[in-house]
């Protein structure tokens, strides 16, 4: 009960955040990445805010014996530098450079009513059933 | 570079780094989107609750914000949509791939001090850059 109020919390917090960074506007993604024309480094702004509370708070939330209302941190414990991270890494960002939305501006998205966000989550979703049925299937 | 805008990227950013402690400091779970809506459909099933919020709450938090700023966000014009249909996709099947987008490499990946997130960063926005010049300098689409 507690862990899905910080949840439904932390998702209202990161949705603001969103919103007021103007990331949910794609082509202001697409600015960003368009080095050559009306280069706009706000994205770059925008990870700097976000890395300079998450790099103190993380490093002290990990000292911690575990998280304060469940039993363990879930962190993914991958150290490789392997084929799928470098290949997954270089498809998502044609599939971004090509619509300028990621996933959490995407769903975020949504609350501007717009076409394009639906098409966008349900596009990405179908990304994941592909690759479930690509590479899980067997499992 | 008229289009600039520090202060509110900052502070929206700021939300951002936030929101993925409140999730790290008391559920244990990193803020990463790709990897909490691909769950909704393939982790386990008394795990998809939470997801569901977080992301209904994504959903609120943006629209609190356009509530409260209804001419801060104007939702994009004729933009082709097959051009969001094939880009969706690969963004869906590279962050799966990747096993991350950028909030979970770029932003929580990089909190943690990870290589293995700073390369994804590095190649997701490389890819990115590359791809905009292609789309919007030689075929001259949305420009």
């Amino acid at each position: 009960m507690k862990t899905n109020l910080i949840a439904l919390l932390s998702g209202i917090i990161f949705g603001m955040g969103l919103a007021w960074s103007r990331m949910i506007n794609p082509n202001k993604v697409l600015d960003f990445l368009d080095v050559t024309g009306h280069f706009d480094p706000s994205l770059i702004f925008v990870m700097v805010g976000a890395l300079s509370v998450a790099l103190i708070s993380f490093k002290w939330t990990r000292t911690l014996p575990t998280p304060l209302f469940s039993d363990k941190f879930q962190l993914s414990k991958n150290t490789v530098i392997d084929k799928p991270l470098v290949i997954g890494a270089a498809i998502f960002g044609i599939g971004w450079g090509m619509t300028g939305y990621c996933p959490g501006p995407a769903v975020a998205g949504l609350s501007l009513f717009s076409v394009e966000s639906v098409v966008m989550v349900f596009a990405i979703c179908a990304g994941f059933f592909a690759y479930n049925l690509l590479f899980e299937k067997h499992k | 570079m008229e289009n600039f805008t520090p202060f509110s990227a900052l502070a929206g950013g700021a939300l951002i780094g936030i929101s993925a402690t409140l999730l790290l400091l008391f559920n244990g779970r990193i803020a990463g989107i790709s990897g909490i809506l691909n769950g909704l459909f393939f982790a386990v099933k008394n795990d998809r609750l939470w997801r569901l919020l977080f992301l209904l709450g994504l959903f609120l938090g943006a629209l609190l914000f356009a509530i409260v700023a209804p001419d801060f966000n104007t939702p994009r014009q004729h933009y082709p949509l097959p051009l969001l249909a094939i880009g969706g996709f690969l963004v869906g099947f590279g962050a799966k791939l990747a096993n991350g987008c950028i909030s979970g490499h770029g932003v929580c990946g990089l909190a943690n001090l990870s290589i293995r997130s700073l390369v994804a960063t590095c190649t997701f926005m490389g890819a990115g850059m590359l791809t905009v010049y292609l789309v919007r300098h030689v075929l001259g689409i949305a420009a």
